[in-house]
């Protein structure tokens, strides 16, 4: 067991000129129990409540070849029956208990939580425990499960245009790594994933040495080691698990681009994606630069460089923004989105998105703007002590991708070190149209195709 | 497992928690406001309501309202657009305007350290909004991109369905964004009009958490709000709920549809309501356990989810529910909703059902309050709809109050499942529209 002295959440902004005091909300406290468990609670006094979030590093990129899909399947399986609680108890019973709960999947990890009245604590822990090791999974429950998730997969990607076009870009975008397989996985892989794939998942990957548990809210962090110890601390870790290396991209030497057509794009757009470098442990500066890029491209449309550009000096876009998340445990996408009024074609778009990239390329960045971005990321870390999930949240996406506890409370602090400087040496390295997808989204048979404008 | 949540349970008899302190305070100028004192995080998050919203539309000016709403922070007094928006990101002070059926609704979250340049900057927007006309171009351009997305949207074209369906010639029966017919047709005297019709002194509502002190909120509100206009356009009429019993089929090329099914509802001022309330969880409230839920998604596998939820807005109400499901399953699944329809009708609920309900209900209620965003939003809704500051502390006893008479009287009178309707988008095998 390991313990360490509670950090203060916003020790990171002391340096800022924010009025803080120590009666600001929120210290974090970190364990590990002896069979491989972390343990991090964050304090919030000001409502009873409190959240148990239990993040595994296992996520649909961590899938074997073939069954994609398994890792999202897995979540919802873990609502079934365990050799304590009969199929839906779970859910039932934190109902019963006034609290609500659920699950999600990514790329890198699942997560589950519950938020519930902080005296119910215990309750939520013994059931989370109970599930980490003693799930019961019946062929029955498996198939109708499978059958919910293809619905799911029907309501989510296939009746949305955007979505199937989306999938399209990263199975373009990443040739070799797993990133390139849809996180609720291919129809025809779902249709066949059975128990046994199910079992060999969570036998491997549901276990205490492949867990953060994450508790935040009106507890006391000693007795949440406490009741952390008596219900998770008796399960067997798995033992040996290897380092999360997956297969990994080769030299990108083209550029790639497509069209998807569908009669239910009603709105045609252009979407391109560019590989960019995540957040990493010790090493989080180009990430943060690369942060800044995202408020500084897209962000606000009066204020963005695409949509100062784009929408106000000329009337190109509808809609122009940027977007980029940096945490992730493999090399992230940096985004791009030109929506074009009715009358300008997407080449006609394509076109003035590059002529805006170059262009800022060769001005660098406004310092003025700069300076309101820095504000406003600075602000946003106040903001974010009103919500004490969303705190949970970061550090769980956080330590499941790869980074640590002094990352995350680094990571404030990294951002307001960031300079122009580094904003446009990242733009530059980040700007290869070689490592890049570009999509045009339109309805079927307009005629201006990438391949009709050359 | 059982036992040991039925002892839980019984620790749960004691009064669950709604700490919260509300304030009910007057301004000099007498603009009256809740206000939850929290001075452990150094900003203000304040919500403004404008009852009325969208539903004061000028006749055939359907859309106005929202367009005038998407302009608020597109400039104001001396500054453009993009002013505008560069002195927001200047004091990270974050504004949202968005407007619906029932009220236009202001958010903003002021950081302690420039709280009253935020207010200020807040005040030009809501008092001397510019409207220019290059703004009014670019907004209407993204509202009509959205308007057409909508068109080809499945559970858009469903939701406007029924609506138009159940209450013609109220503006409940139109999307409150307008057509892209009605939508082009705007001059900037529509937006004018549609700032004076909504924008005004006797419908205001106000909620503050965070913080600031009373003194000092109502310094603050005489500033942002003490200049606006009294009056504005008078309240819509009641909305008459016209759609009789049926199935709408909306041909749309799809693999899966979209239904949305439902009758008229109970108002929010009926004393049945919250008995209404607590039925329409264990029929369809969202959670896993509705037997909704259960027959259609945990034992058939038939959709990724459904839920059921009453309706009762402050001029109309409905008992609606929605689900989407492969076009080659849907038939079973209306089949399923209209079982339990009758079901719910015929035989009410259990007493285990009810007594879960009210623990989950009673249990789940002081988790909404759970940050000054949150812990705002609630409160300006609940001033807006007439329920005293004292509703948070007696909510609960409310719930507690059902007996399974109360329950099943109400499930008799609110469930008709003669009288329900369902609108199918998609390609529903075996799923034809009635006459």
């Amino acid at each position: 067991m390991r313990f360490k002295r509670a950090v203060p959440l916003l020790a990171a902004l002391f340096f800022a000129t924010v009025r803080a005091s120590a009666s600001l909300a929120g210290a974090v406290t970190d364990y590990r129990l002896d069979n491989g468990l972390q343990i991090v609670v964050i304090e919030d006094h000001r409502a009873p409540v409190v959240v148990q979030m239990l993040w595994y590093k296992a996520g649909a990129a961590d899938e074997p070849p073939g069954k994609s899909g398994i890792a999202h399947f897995f979540e919802h399986l873990m609502f079934k029956a365990t050799d304590d609680m009969e199929a839906g108890e779970f859910s039932e019973a934190v109902a019963a208990n006034g609290g609500s709960d659920n699950a999600f999947t990514s790329q890198d990890y699942t997560a589950y939580y519950q938020r519930i009245a902080a005296d119910r604590l215990e309750l939520v822990m013994r059931m989370e425990a109970d599930r980490m090791r003693d799930l019961l999974l019946t062929s029955e429950d498996i198939a109708t499960e499978r059958e919910v998730i293809l619905e799911e997969r029907a309501q989510r990607t296939d009746t949305d245009p955007g979505a199937l076009a989306g999938e399209q870009m990263m199975a373009t975008l990443y040739m070799n790594h797993p990133y390139r397989i849809p996180v609720i996985g291919w129809r025809h892989e779902v249709e066949k994933l059975d128990r046994e794939d199910a079992l060999a998942f969570y036998r491997r990957y549901y276990a205490p040495d492949n867990a953060v548990l994450v508790v935040a809210g009106d507890v006391v962090p000693e007795e949440v080691l406490e009741l952390a110890r008596k219900y998770y601390g008796p399960l067997a870790p798995t033992g040996g698990l290897k380092a999360r290396i997956r297969p990994s991209e080769p030299p990108h030497l083209a550029p790639r681009r497509l069209t998807f057509t569908d009669p239910r794009v009603s709105q045609p757009y252009i979407r391109r994606l560019y590989l960019a470098p995540e957040r990493n442990h010790g090493a989080q500066k180009e990430a943060a630069a690369l942060t800044y890029l995202a408020e500084i491209l897209g962000g606000t449309g009066a204020t963005s460089v695409l949509g100062r550009a784009l929408q106000f000096d000329r009337q190109i876009a509808v809609y122009a923004d940027a977007g980029y998340s940096a945490v992730s445990l493999d090399p992230d996408t940096f985004g791009l989105i030109v929506v074009p009024v009715p009358g300008v074609s997407l080449q006609e778009a394509e076109e003035a998105l590059d002529a805006t990239i170059a262009r800022f390329l060769q001005e660098g960045v406004d310092q003025d703007q700069f300076d309101r971005i820095r504000m406003q990321i600075r602000a946003s870390e106040i903001y974010a002590l009103d919500d004490v999930q969303g705190i949970a949240r970061r550090y769980g996406a956080a330590l499941t991708s790869g980074l640590t506890i002094e990352d995350v409370q680094d990571w404030p602090e990294v951002l307001q070190s960031v300079t122009p400087q580094e904003v446009m040496a990242a733009a530059r390295r980040l700007f290869d149209a070689n490592r890049s997808v570009t999509g045009w989204v339109m309805p079927a048979g307009e005629a201006d195709s990438p391949e009709a404008a050359r | 497992m059982r036992r040991l949540i039925l002892v839980l349970l019984t620790l749960w008899a004691l009064p669950a928690r709604a700490e919260i302190d509300i304030q009910e305070v007057t301004s000099p100028g007498g603009i009256s406001a809740w206000l939850v004192e929290e001075h452990s995080i150094p900003f203000l998050a304040l919500e403004i309501r404008f009852k009325g919203g969208a539903s004061l539309e000028a006749e055939g000016k359907r859309g106005a309202i929202n367009l005038m709403t998407g302009l608020l922070e597109e400039g104001a007094g001396e500054l453009d657009a993009r002013a505008f928006a560069e002195a927001a990101e200047s004091l990270a002070a974050y504004y949202s305007f968005d407007v619906g059926d029932d009220s236009l609704n202001v958010s903003a979250w002021f950081l302690s350290e420039n709280r009253d340049q935020a207010a200020a900057l807040l005040k030009l927007a809501l008092s001397e909004p510019r409207f220019d006309p290059e703004a009014i171009e670019r907004v209407r351009t993204q509202v009509i991109s959205y308007l057409r997305s909508r068109e080809t949207d499945p559970d858009a074209i469903a939701g406007s369905t029924f609506d138009a369906l159940a209450f013609p010639g109220h503006p409940y029966g139109s999307y409150y964004g307008g057509s892209i017919e009605s939508v082009s047709a705007l001059g900037r005297d529509d937006i004018l009009d549609a700032y004076r019709r909504t924008i005004a002194r006797d419908r205001l509502y106000v909620a503050a958490v965070g913080d600031i002190t009373a003194e000092e909120l109502g310094v603050l509100l005489d500033d942002l709000l003490g200049d606006l206009p009294e009056a504005g356009a008078p309240m819509p009429e009641r909305a008459a709920y016209a759609l009789g019993a049926g199935v709408t089929v909306v041909d749309f090329d799809t693999p899966q549809s979209v239904v949305q099914f439902g009758h008229a509802g109970i108002r929010r001022d009926d004393p049945d309501f919250i008995t209404a309330y607590a039925l329409n969880t264990i029929l369809g409230g969202g959670n896993f356990g509705s037997r909704l839920m259960d027959e259609l998604r945990e034992r058939r596998g038939l959709t990724y989810g459904v839920r059921s939820y009453l309706v009762s807005t402050l001029y109309g109400e409905e008992i609606l529910g929605v689900f989407s499901s492969s076009n080659e399953k849907a038939a079973e699944a209306i089949g399923l909703i209209r079982a339990e329809w009758e079901r719910i009708a015929r035989e009410g609920v259990t007493r285990e059902e009810l007594d879960d309900a009210k623990t989950y209900l009673t249990g789940a209620y002081p988790l909404r309050f759970d940050g000054n965003d949150s812990i705002a939003r609630i409160l300006a809704g609940m001033q807006m709809i007439g329920l005293p500051a004292s509703y948070v502390r007696e909510r609960n006893d409310l719930i507690r109050a059902i007996t399974l008479e109360d329950a099943n009287r109400v499930a008799a009178r609110i469930y008709r499942p003669e009288a329900l309707h369902f609108v199918v988008v998609g390609r529903p095998e075996g799923v034809e529209s009635s006459e």
